[in-house]
């Protein structure tokens, strides 16, 4: 249990923060990665996602997907990636961007099939378009759902951000696999500490970030 | 395929390993989900306790999860122990959730029959219940039984073999046909495992007849 206190004590010392190698700044790159793959990720997944949830086609496609990319290894796509295109960031950015698409793509979708049918034909009867149906009303009504996907995406990102450090000297990871080959478990333990506390911490935030966009419903003055 | 076939004993023990590893998380897994599902279905107030933790247990990184464990179990970090423990823990607050709907899933009707029938508590439990949860239960146990296989490969970036071991040792040593196998060979695993549960829920829930399972998320 001591080890818990020399990891922290490993945390808070000022030696392990500041320049190149420091805890501030992996906490920075660690972030980096996570935003920039879940980005890029939506780029193309929201839109996509959006579009089969308003058309309703495609959805097998997308279920089967998500299930096949959940059974492929992430240190399996991350080291065949690494081979292929070398140590730096490419090949963990890649990588990072496969295992966030699914969750967006299937948030996007069911975000949109969660809206309600009747006030979506209300709207279409009312003469709304296509395009303002989407963007008036189904994005509105699921935008929580729509968030959810990104908030699991993020959290599978960031976690997977640590194994990153394994095929190049990226974010906080690079603690665990240091303290692995020096077999310095305090530093280890204190990698593992941070790269948790991130997470948890990130989560929490996506979660009112969640809690924030779920439709609210106005009450008619009678 | 050549490096499958002057390989296959490696391959093989490794998979056996792998099996060794997974199959005793996901039965944890199970039995400790319907568990604190059982809970939080019958004692809601405790079940948002229960869930709300679980979900939170889940947002911790796989990696570091396995190197805290064994400084909280005094264990050591290359034990098999330690990842058992740490997927079932996974497992567990991933499948707990589905638990709790699971029994949420049975018809109120068909309990009140029963009740009125002379089942006892634990009469109803195993053959009303549990029987009825089976579809609902299953559609997560499957989802974890494939995460489950998935995660075992990363127990080989501390030293607990199982087909991680391929995918390591060929980035290390610039065998790609190495790591192509690794993966390959866990996803069937995944797949195999995956039918076998089907096959059981069919077997185990007769009066659903032939429905076509799709797949589910």
């Amino acid at each position: 249990m001591t080890l818990f206190g020399d990891a922290l004590a490993w945390i808070t010392d000022g030696a392990h923060w500041g320049g190149a190698g420091g805890i501030d700044h992996r906490i920075l790159q660690h972030l980096l990665v996570t935003f920039a793959a879940v980005a890029l990720a939506a780029l193309l997944a929201l839109p996509l996602g959006l579009l089969i949830g308003h058309t309703g086609r495609g959805r097998l496609v997308v279920v089967a997907l998500a299930g096949a990319v959940r059974a492929v290894p992430t240190l399996g796509l991350l080291t065949l990636l690494g081979l292929a295109l070398g140590i730096g960031i490419e090949a963990p950015l890649l990588a990072l961007v496969a295992l966030a698409f699914p969750s967006l793509l299937a948030g996007a979708y069911a975000g949109i099939e969660a809206a309600d049918r009747g006030a979506v034909d209300a709207a279409r009867a009312l003469g709304m378009s296509e395009w303002q149906l989407l963007t008036r009303v189904e994005v509105p009504l699921g935008a929580d759902v729509i968030v959810g996907g990104i908030r699991a995406a993020t959290l599978q990102v960031v976690a997977t951000a640590t194994l990153a450090a394994y095929i190049s000297d990226t974010g906080l990871g690079r603690y665990l696999f240091a303290g692995l080959k020096s077999r310095d478990y305090v530093q280890m333990l204190a990698g593992a500490l941070l790269v948790a506390a991130l997470a948890l911490l990130l989560d929490l935030t996506m979660a009112a970030l969640q809690r924030a966009s779920r439709p609210t419903t106005r009450k008619v003055p009678a | 395929m050549t490096w499958v076939q002057a390989n296959r004993d490696y391959v093989l023990d490794m998979l056996l390993q792998h099996v060794r590893l997974s199959v005793p998380a996901i039965l944890i897994s199970v039995l400790v989900a319907v568990l604190l599902g059982r809970i939080a279905w019958r004692w809601p107030r405790a079940g948002t306790v229960v869930l709300g933790t679980a979900s939170l247990l889940y947002s911790v990184p796989a990696l570091p999860l396995l190197i805290v464990i064994p400084v909280l179990l005094g264990i050591p970090l290359r034990s098999g122990l330690t990842l058992v423990v740490a997927l079932a823990v996974y497992g567990t607050a991933l499948l707990a959730g589905t638990a709790a709907d699971a029994f949420r899933s049975v018809d109120e009707r068909v309990r009140e029959a029963a009740e009125a029938m002379g089942y006892s508590r634990a009469g109803l439990f195993w053959r009303v219940d549990l029987p009825l949860a089976v579809p609902v239960l299953l559609s997560g146990v499957r989802v974890i039984t494939v995460s489950t296989v998935s995660l075992v490969t990363i127990g080989a970036l501390v030293g607990i073999p199982s087909l991680g071991n391929l995918l390591t040792d060929g980035f290390q040593r610039d065998i790609r046909a190495e790591i192509v196998t690794g993966v390959v060979a866990t996803m069937l695993l995944a797949v195999a495992l995956d039918g076998l549960l089907v096959a059981t829920g069919r077997l185990v829930t007769p009066w659903r007849g032939n429905v076509a399972t799709g797949v589910t998320t």
